[in-house]
């Protein structure tokens, strides 16, 4: 169960009051008509899943309603900022092998 | 007859007398004692079948880990499986269940024939997941029945069970010796401390030591220890609290069974607690398992943990069993012999793998004229029902073979101790990894920022050292959580007096004449029957990951979770792969560390108080009026209304015609409402939808349908222009939430310039549709502030007015194809506007009707459900409503790109059609897969599936709705609908509006 800070409300709150709402930074391009079907593929349906860092986005569900971005480790979990929308992340994109924690099976 | 208690000594009750009942045998015990102790003490040897062999097993543990005793309390509803009798804790009446053995413990059909063996060879599991599933379910009855599973209540659990939030600075888990101190040393720090035990009584290896503190028993400064955490107010002190989990951000879940020693209900309060947990700072101090040494026959009833061993007799005053061999590779388990010896028992010998053992437990042993016969191993038990003697033999000096003639030596109680496995557990839970230390022999917890260990959790064994080590961790803890030091007052280490333990060997396996794979079973994982022969095989076989190795023997997979083998399995995997313990790994822990009740879990979220019903402001009249419920989400919605003597279809008939007649009444407040306002909401609505709402004014009102960016539909419904920057936007009564945070999704992350505010307003608003031809005319009896007029007040209009004395809305839609009116009031008014619109139609026999006569009269009129006709895959073409995609559109709306993904446009997409039987009362079940040709061999090429369909009493035959490949292409073809039972239903493809396709009907 995870610890959240939200951004808007300013305070740290249990994980039920939130929803994962998949990878943050996927831009809506602004001319979808001049994109090809594999440009507009790659918007709709590819997303990055690393193992290490990632940028992703939640919603404050039962509490402000905000969407906002947060940077979590996908094997420790551990959350190591969360930020408005329109803020960049402070905290870089893990590389491959950036990534040291070990998963289970 | 207690024929294995000591007359003195122990922490029981004497005074104090319990009965209770084993397998339906009446029994004496003392308040004090467990399950486990009792049956020792009444000379109880056999409590269990094995799982594969159906051999008869003994008590083998005095904790968590016993893999044997496992019992079932009670019968009925209140009844509890899989409970350890070494953690119930007696009381009067209480009667406990042997769960395997079959019939009886001691009459085992398997035993004599053993059969069942052959069914289960390693790999069992491995095997029968890989084969077709009808093996496994012939298997399970029987695997159920004979291996002593339990068996699940009958009833209802009558019981209440609570959750409790808590937070704390530091939780210890474990009151040990360093569990003790650690909480002492952090609470004196001020810190508020939690302190959670499994135990009834608090304390650890100090309640059954015979070790002196400060000069006096150790119970007294356990007593004294305990007071001072007791008057602490900022100390919360959990026994009987398992905890169970550990999972993130220090978050930890904790089961207190508050009344499970008292009886098998509560009648006063609840029986168990959900702690959960959020500390600043765990401090792990969980103890160790005293690890049995693997060798052959190694589960005759009688061969116990050394240490158990030591707990029966220093705690509960029962020694099972005269003549004791003790069997050991380290200093540690000669305390039990001596305590043996001291109680008045015979130690038979002492035997000690290590050729070059002495030191002070040696010393002490032999002083009191105990026989220690040093480089030897225990090879081999001997007996069935129980242990009759054993046979010893030397051994090299690494103990990987025996080198000598074996001798036969009687006794009737078996020890052993191959030493002490760390409970890491929960550690593991956390995320840490643990690590194997060749110095401990075991595996101690990985390194984590969040987590702190003490005591024989760790490593430590040593009493004085854990004593210390406890007041240090607390103190690191309490630093951890941010809470000044300085100057506080340490708790102070009790004098005591330690033997100096001399080095321990590695021995898990003890060598055999014969090879693993012929000598007589050595039992690695009693629970699941596996054995030292059957990892060889794996490894063997293949097998070199310790997770695959676990899933093909089984090793671990048992409610015990292989406290007390999977060690000894890995050691001797990695022997059989020719590697170390350490490359071999472990495998991964996870919640719970004992088995935790369902009741416990969920609390009081059970019912409606997990799954909450909504119900609308005219739910009373519904009930009142006969009303069959459907649930939509967590709606109750009436579904129909049947007359005394009426069948479902006779009632739906009924209410069908009479809005094709007359007119009928739904209450529809179910429906989303998000009322949106802000100069950019029209653009915005136009953003979201595949139509224009720019030019909607007020007073008009549109039909919209809503794609997800893969061009699918998600949700359909009428958006109003209420004034100026202000809409209405009706959704489908299950999408609601998703759609309201699907706009904010969009508003918030991609179009923050866009000036739009959305306010749910689904509960706020009681809505009653009144349909049919004479729908006009109630209302007009209801209200003279809106001319109802064809002209004045269109179809697709509404109008604001004063309905029964009730400021209203009135939506002039249609989902019924009739004339319709959506009357909208204030949600408190919503009963009393129903009952004035019942009686102004009484004259036309207005006709309530529920959601099945809904279905039917749009389904009669081609109107698509999303979620019943759409599934997520379908786009508007799909469903033959292109008309509703705006083309002209400036801006790209969400989903109109993928409408020309090049699937998207294909042509021989799944489409929306009408399907006409040949048999007009035929109604094909929904779901029902389409093929062109009924004697196409199988498999058939599937066309699509119906996905609506009703009889109609309007049309006097059934008509269904069904997606077809090409589908709007082959109007007038025949397809086939293939049944379970081999019928053919015969049907053309029609078009998808039955009723009325000209829509002159609601056009008047
Ligand atoms: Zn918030």
């Amino acid at each position: 169960m995870l610890l959240i800070y939200c951004p808007y409300c300013e305070e740290t709150r249990d994980e039920d009051e939130f929803s994962y709402q998949g990878e943050a930074h996927i831009t809506r391009p602004l001319e979808p008509e001049n994109l090809s079907d594999t440009e507009w593929g790659d918007y709709l349906f590819f997303r990055t899943n690393p193992r290490g860092l990632h940028h992703e986005m939640w919603q404050h569900t039962v509490g402000c309603r905000k969407y906002f971005n947060m940077t979590r480790h996908t094997v420790s979990y551990e959350i190591l900022e969360t930020y408005r929308i329109g803020e960049q992340a402070t905290v870089a994109p893990a590389s491959a092998d950036s990534a040291t924690a070990e998963g289970a099976c | 007859m207690q024929i294995n208690r000591l007359p003195v000594g122990g922490r029981i009750e004497r005074d104090k007398p319990v009965y209770f009942s084993f397998d339906g045998r009446t029994m004496l015990g003392y308040q004090g004692d467990t399950l486990a102790s009792a049956l020792l003490a009444n000379g109880v040897r056999i409590v269990g079948r094995s799982f594969k062999y159906g051999r008869p097993r003994g008590i083998v543990a005095a904790g968590a880990e016993e893999p044997n005793a496992i019992v079932q309390l009670g019968q009925g509803a209140s009844s509890v499986p899989n409970l350890r009798a070494t953690q119930v804790e007696i009381y009067s009446g209480l009667q406990a269940y042997s769960v395997s053995g079959w019939p009886s413990v001691n009459v085992d059909l398997m035993a004599v024939t053993d059969w069942f063996a052959r069914f289960m060879p390693p790999g069992f599991y491995y095997k029968t997941f890989m084969w077709p599933k009808r093996f496994w379910m012939s298997y399970e009855h029987l695997i159920r029945k004979a291996a002593g599973l339990g068996w699940a209540p009958d009833g209802k659990d009558p019981d209440v069970y609570d959750k409790m939030n808590q937070h704390c600075d530091v939780l210890v888990v474990g009151a040990g010796p360093a569990g003790i101190q650690a909480a002492r040393s952090a609470s004196r720090a001020g810190a508020r401390v939690i302190l959670a035990d499994e135990q009834a009584e608090m304390g650890g290896s100090l309640l059954a030591t015979t070790t002196e503190l400060n000069g006096a028993p150790a119970y007294q400064w356990l007593e004294h220890a305990l007071a001072e955490l007791r008057s602490n107010e900022r100390v919360t002190l959990l026994p009987r609290s398992t905890v169970f989990g550990y999972y993130d951000h220090n978050f930890l879940g904790i089961i207190e069974r508050r009344s499970d020693h008292l009886g098998l209900t509560n009648a006063t309060g609840a029986r168990q607690r959900l702690h959960r947990v959020r500390a600043k700072q765990v401090v792990l101090a969980s103890g160790a398992i005293e690890r049995p040494i693997v060798f052959a026959n190694n589960d005759v009833p009688g061969v116990m943990l050394a240490s158990a061993l030591g707990t029966y007799l220093n705690r509960y005053g029962v020694v099972p069993g005269k003549r004791l061999v003790l069997f050991t590779c380290n200093d540690g388990a000669y305390q039990t012999a001596v305590d043996w010896h001291k109680a008045g028992q015979q130690v038979v010998c002492i035997v000690d793998s290590r050729k070059d053992a002495s030191g002070d437990a040696v010393a002490a042993a032999t002083s009191l004229g105990i026989d220690v016969i040093k480089g030897h191993a225990l090879i081999e038990a001997v007996g069935r029902a129980r242990v009759k003697a054993v046979k010893i033999a030397p051994i090299n000096a690494d103990a990987t073979a025996v080198i000598g003639g074996l001798r036969n030596i009687p006794c009737d109680v078996v020890a052993s101790s191959g030493g002490w496995s760390p409970v890491v557990h929960l550690s593991s839970h956390s995320g840490a990894k643990p690590v194997w230390s060749e110095q401990v022999l075991g595996f101690v917890p990985g390194a984590s920022a969040a987590v702190l260990s003490t005591g024989s959790s760790k490593g430590v064994f040593d009493l004085r050292a854990c004593l210390q080590d406890g007041v240090q961790i607390g103190l690191e803890a309490v630093q951890a959580a941010g809470i000044a030091v300085d100057g506080i007052d340490l708790p102070a280490c009790p004098d005591l007096v330690e033997p100096v333990a001399q080095v321990q060997q590695a021995l898990f396996l003890a060598p055999h004449k014969k090879p693993t794979s012929r000598a007589p079973k050595q039992f690695v994982d009693y629970q699941l029957d596996v054995t030292a022969a059957s990892i060889e095989l794996a490894a063997r076989e293949g097998y070199r990951s310790v997770e695959h190795t676990k899933r093909y023997t089984a090793m671990g997979f048992g409610t015990d979770q292989g406290k007390l083998g999977n060690i000894n399995g890995l050691a001797i995997l990695a022997n059989a792969l020719g590697q170390s313990i350490a490359e071999t790994g472990t495998t991964v822990f996870r919640p719970s560390y004992t088995p935790s009740t369902y009741g416990a879990i969920a609390g009081r979220d059970v019912g409606e108080l997990l799954d909450p019903v909504r119900c609308t402001a005219v739910h009373r009249w519904h009930e009142e009026h006969g009303a069959e419920w459907e649930n939509v989400g967590q709606w109750k919605r009436p579904w129909y209304f049947p007359q005394p003597g009426e069948a479902m279809q006779d009632a739906v008939n009924r209410e069908c015609l009479a809005v094709r007649n007359s007119v009928g009444i739904l209450d529809a407040s179910t429906l989303g409402k998000i009322d949106i306002q802000g100069p950019d909401a029209a653009e915005f609505i136009t953003r979201v939808y595949t139509n224009s709402y720019l030019k909607l004014p007020p007073g008009k009102c549109r039909y919209g349908v809503m794609l997800h960016e893969d061009g699918m539909i998600f949700d359909d419904g009428v958006t109003a222009c209420l004034g100026e920057n202000h809409y209405l936007m009706f959704t489908t009564t299950g999408g609601a939430a998703g759609v309201l945070s699907w706009l904010e999704l969009w508003q918030q992350t991609e179009w923050p310039e866009l000036q739009v505010y959305f306010t749910s307003v689904t509960d706020h608003w009681s809505t009653a549709t009144v349909t049919g031809p004479n729908a006009r005319r109630v209302l007009e009896k209801l209200c003279t502030d809106i001319d109802f007029s064809r002209q004045a007040f269109e179809f697709m209009d509404w109008r604001e007015g004063t309905v029964a004395g009730l400021k209203a809305r009135v939506f002039r839609i249609s989902f019924t194809g009739e004339l319709s009116y959506e009357v909208n009031v204030p949600a408190h008014y919503g009963r009393y506007m129903w009952e004035q619109l019942i009686a102004a139609g009484e004259e036309f026999g207005i006709t309530p009707y529920g959601t099945e006569a809904m279905h039917v009269l749009r389904a009669e009129k081609g109107f698509i459900i999303v979620g019943q006709d759409t599934d997520g895959s379908m786009t508007p073409q799909d469903m033959n409503m292109d008309w509703v995609v705006g083309k002209n559109k400036a801006f790209s709306f969400l989903g109109k790109r993928s409408l020309a993904r090049s699937d998207t446009a294909r042509a021989n997409r799944k489409q929306l059609v009408g399907l006409k039987t040949h048999y007009p009362n035929t109604v094909i079940p929904e779901g029902s897969q389409i093929v062109n040709n009924p004697n196409e061999p199988i498999p058939m090429l599937m066309q699509g599936h119906v996905t609506s369909s009703y009889f109609s009493a309007a049309l006097g035959h059934s008509i269904a709705l069904a997606v077809v490949k090409g589908g709007l292409q082959r109007l007038g073809e025949t397809v086939y609908c293939p049944q379970a039972d081999g019928e053919m239903i015969k049907a053309d493809i029609v078009s998808s509006v039955f009723y009325d396709p000209e829509g002159d009907r609601h056009n008047v």
